[in-house]
């Protein structure tokens, strides 16, 4: 009895589910680029929000001083944080971004090791964000 | 292209060229230049306090420049969030409904960011 090459379990791909996603290895390029979609998106929400509390610092003295009590509640303390790290990891993506398309660390190797880097400049600075707004520095 | 020709235009496409792309660039270092400058002189320079920093938007040139960016990065955000939406959202009259809102959330933003930097 002989087979065809159609008879044959032909292995299948198809797209990725989304309960497999947390099985998958991103590289580091890639867990910066949907980084730099989130803080994008967080920060497109956030923006309402942010405008109000320019708002309040700007109108009068009386709105002003209402300001820092709003800014002393940890949860906004908190919400001002994760966007402190969404503006700061957005820039600095944004620089390498522009950095490749000026063909600067374009190689495979160079692109990886700057996809890091982002991590490293961005999380600092996040955390003096968070010293300063919390109060230690 | 032919594809999209005529009746089956993609109406939520995205112009299918290089001008967004391109502006998407030059907005992002308008803002990283504005940014950058600003957090770096309120950060060491600008004395605390209200009288201070609602003295920083008193001249009307600071005021034109803070608005600017403010239009730059909603050209920014429009296009970086329809870039979100083309990829995750699929059928055309969900898309078209996520752009709309998307733009009342920043003509809204506009107008807001003209009232609060023209009163002090």
């Amino acid at each position: 009895m002989s087979t065809t090459l159609l008879d044959k379990k032909r292995p299948e791909f198809k797209n990725i589910h989304v309960t497999q996603i947390v099985r998958y290895r991103l590289p580091a390029g890639s867990v910066t680029s949907i980084l730099h979609r989130v803080s994008g998106a967080l920060m497109f929400l956030a923006l309402p929000f942010l405008l109000w509390l320019f708002d309040l610092s700007l109108i009068s003295e009386l709105s002003y001083v209402r300001l820092a009590t709003v800014l002393s509640g940890w949860f906004v303390k908190l919400v001002l944080l994760g966007l402190c790290w969404a503006l700061l990891h957005h820039l600095v993506t944004g620089i390498r971004h522009v950095l490749l398309d000026l063909h600067i660390g374009i190689e495979k190797e160079a692109a990886a090791r700057s996809a890091l880097w982002v991590h490293f400049i961005s999380l600092p600075l996040t955390l003096a964000a968070g010293l300063k707004l919390f109060g230690v520095l | 292209m032919a594809a999209n020709i005529g009746p089956k235009r993609l109406v939520v496409g995205a112009h299918y060229g290089l001008r967004d792309w391109l502006a998407q660039r030059i907005t992002a270092v308008v803002m990283a230049v504005y940014v950058i400058a600003f957090a770096a002189y309120a950060l060491f320079v600008l004395p605390a306090g209200y009288e201070a920093w609602a003295g920083l938007f008193a001249p009307l040139w600071i005021k034109i420049a803070t608005l600017v960016v403010i239009g730059v990065l909603i050209y920014h955000v429009w296009v970086g969030m329809r870039e979100i939406f083309m990829d995750y959202v699929k059928p055309t009259s969900v898309r078209l409904f996520a752009y709309v809102l998307t733009v009342l959330w920043l003509a809204a933003c506009a107008v807001w960011s003209v009232q609060i930097l023209w009163r002090v």
